[in-house]
């Protein structure tokens, strides 16, 4: 047995070698992504959400992506950095993908890129955007299709700013994103923060810091609190009673569906600021949110238009590379122009491959059935927005 | 910092030390008596808030809902007693840590199959908002309840303990266990009810954590942490202990998160006080226990002399 086996193999080789020879330009037969995301645990419902977007393309897509048939090995990190590294390693040694995306939380996405970037596998973050890759670490083989860390932020120290409100209090978890977006609302606010309170990551519990709250009076509250934490927090800030006299402001995905729904009636009237809103009437996007309740049955939520988002990217780069994914130069250029018709409308990557797209204001409101959904302002609160940190990047 | 401040933090303390108190009450018991360590017992925590939520759903009652759950988890934890944990009593701390870690990782999944990863529980509509304590002193509702409930049960549980047969014979079981067994104390069935206590109390602080927190898979392992952490500060078997070393753990907590800020903000540069401040606070209480430990190694109020 053992002979004819190696006979076999040998024959194997001899064919793949002659077919490398013949065609050194063969197009891919297939496209395969490697997709790490969080999945279980109390922030599950952000990669739940982008892994639906994602596979939503696909399957809109016929089980294709630019036109290859697309295999996605989803697997799940845990919330832990560590298991995202493995995962990474295993995705890029074993399996051989060609893209790699999925990670919500950039503490975990910044522990396992490097296995990525080090092996030269592309990575598109559908979420996590940290300000370190913008400036000074950028790198070609990273894309951000979703928005910088600060983005949301500097929208809503705006929106504090065009409602005159003076006095603003800060609150995010202990870890370089809480710190990356409280730095981005003061970027744009020019009011006063009378108290910044950085919690620890994960903390369910934020009765001491309402109180905090309660003892600076101040006119506004801002949060950054993704996932659980913002849930909890929403809960007991209402259950305190701040929200009589203190107006509560939140980024877009502290005010998503995945919040509205446990949270219920006191959502209503909450002003957010996001790059995306369900109503939006652009053509790609009515297609998208009718195909994502048609088969999940829920509102998508910003996380799931960045999964989508993400998935037409590279079926956009697959598509007009011919699917000819070994020429990583022309992969990149195709990514970098991105030739696809987001569900936010306009959309264009910087030098640093970080988008430069319009923030809006939303407001949660009455959805028509008695529930509640995001409604956006008709003008955005930032046009064409890039980043602070573009002019560190190398990259040009 | 202000005095009404101080008082609201104060209440913050006290009423996560209770909350803590009814986990490491019943986990105290089980170490000090049965000499067991039991890793599922925070498992015991998510299982009660589960089954309230899921009861408050089906009858929409809270009250029915979180009575209901603890009846169920107090079974449930005897019959878990009865069925599996009596057999390693007579193993070693490492067996039984090794089948209580199994026992976790079994009861997350198959709850996750049962219920799903998280299930909704609300505070009831009558508490959601706050109440006016003193002028300028607005306290939520439903954590006034949460440290009534919890004061009750402390008193309760200190009336078993040291007014009641049983209370005694636990006491005997916690300070020498075979003095016990040779007097004739039915050992397997105080066991048995000891532990069906400690699952009740594990599922009131589920139950009534849930509305304020989540009720989802895994919420028993990092309380369980402090827990344990509880114990150890007030000496294993105590329920005294127990209790002194909750309210310790929750205070030191609380105001590590706020006056410790406050302190360093006054003495050090603000980026400095940024940085260390959510640090400090988030190593204090295993600090706390270290300082313990090191003047104190059989706790503060140890069970056995």
């Amino acid at each position: 047995m053992p002979t004819r086996l190696s006979r076999h193999t040998a024959v194997a080789a001899l064919v793949a070698g002659v077919a490398a020879v013949a065609l050194p330009a063969l197009a891919a037969d297939k496209i395969k992504v490697g997709f790490v995301s969080t999945l279980s645990g109390p922030s599950s419902a952000l990669g739940i959400d982008i892994r639906d977007g994602f596979l939503l393309a696909v399957k809109m897509n016929g089980g294709k992506l630019g036109g290859l048939p697309a295999e996605v090995l989803v697997s799940d990190d845990q919330f832990k950095p560590d298991v995202a590294k493995q995962l990474f390693e295993k995705n890029i040694k074993r399996d051989k993908v060609d893209f790699m995306t999925g990670v919500v939380f950039s503490n975990i996405m910044l522990a396992a890129l490097p296995e990525a970037l080090d092996s030269k596998t592309i990575y598109i973050s559908p979420n996590a955007a940290p300000s370190s890759i913008a400036g000074k670490d950028c790198n070609p083989l990273f894309f951000a299709v979703s928005w910088p860390n600060d983005a949301y932020h500097e929208a809503a120290g705006q929106f504090a700013n065009t409602r005159d409100l003076k006095s603003v209090y800060l609150v995010a978890p202990n870890y370089q994103a809480g710190k990356d977006s409280l730095a981005g609302f003061k970027r744009t606010f020019k009011g006063q923060v009378v108290g910044e309170n950085y919690t620890k990551l994960g903390q369910l519990d934020y009765a001491a810091e309402l109180a905090e709250i309660r003892a600076a009076k101040p006119q506004a509250v801002y949060i950054f609190l993704p996932g659980g934490m913002g849930i909890n927090f929403i809960k007991q800030y209402v259950g305190a009673g701040l929200g009589r006299d203190t107006t509560l402001l939140l980024p877009g995905f502290s005010a998503d569906q995945d919040v509205i729904n446990p949270v219920g009636a006191s959502m209503a009237g909450l002003f957010n600021t996001a790059h995306w809103s369900p109503d939006f009437t652009n053509a790609a996007n009515q297609k998208f949110v009718a195909e994502f309740e048609k088969e999940y049955k829920r509102v998508p939520t910003l996380y799931a238009s960045q999964g989508y988002d993400a998935a037409q990217l590279i079926a956009a780069a697959v598509r007009d590379t011919k699917g000819k994914l070994e020429d990583q130069a022309a992969v990149l250029k195709a990514l970098k122009a991105a030739k696809f018709d987001s569900v936010r409308g306009p959309f264009k990557f910087n030098t640093n491959q970080y988008p430069i797209q319009n923030y809006y204001v939303r407001t949660v409101g009455s959805d028509g059935k008695g529930g509640l959904i995001n409604k956006s302002f008709n003008e955005p609160i930032l046009k064409n927005h890039g980043d602070a940190y573009v002019q560190s990047c190398a990259m040009k | 910092m202000p005095g009404v401040l101080v008082l609201e933090q104060s209440l913050n303390g006290l009423q996560f030390g209770l909350m803590l108190f009814l986990l490491a009450a019943g986990l105290t018991l089980v170490f000090g008596v049965m000499d067991m360590i039991n890793l599922a017992h925070g498992s015991l925590y998510m299982v009660g808030a589960f089954l309230a939520a899921w009861l408050v759903a089906l009858t929409g009652s809270f009250v029915v809902g979180v009575v209901g759950a603890v009846a169920l988890t107090a079974v449930f934890g005897m019959a878990l007693e009865a069925g599996l944990l009596r057999t390693l009593y007579a193993r070693d701390h490492l067996s039984q840590v090794l089948a209580t870690f199994a026992l976790v990782l079994i009861l997350n999944d198959g709850v996750k199959m049962i219920f799903g990863n998280d299930l909704p529980l609300s505070a009831p509509a009558a508490l959601a908002g706050p109440v006016e304590l003193l002028p300028g002193l607005q306290y939520p509702a439903y954590r006034l309840l949460i440290l009534g409930v919890g004061l009750a049960l402390a008193l309760l549980l200190w009336l078993l303990v040291q007014k009641t047969r049983m209370g005694a014979l636990v006491r005997a079981g916690a300070s020498n266990r075979a003095m016990a067994t040779a007097m004739g104390t039915d050992i397997p069935r105080l066991f048995t009810i000891v532990f069906g206590i400690g699952a009740g109390l594990c599922a009131v602080a589920g139950a009534l954590l849930g509305p304020l927190l989540a009720v989802q898979v895994g919420m028993g392992e990092n309380i369980l942490i402090l827990a344990f952490v509880v114990i150890v500060i007030g000496g294993i078997g105590s329920i005294r202990g127990a209790l002194v070393g909750a309210i310790l753990v929750g205070a030191i907590d609380t105001l590590g998160r706020t006056l410790l800020q406050h302190i360093l903000r006054e003495f050090l540069p603000p980026q400095w006080a940024s940085a260390a401040g959510p640090a400090i606070a988030s190593i204090a209480v295993y600090v706390f226990m270290a300082i313990v430990l090191a003047i104190k190694p059989q706790g503060l109020f140890p069970a056995r002399t």
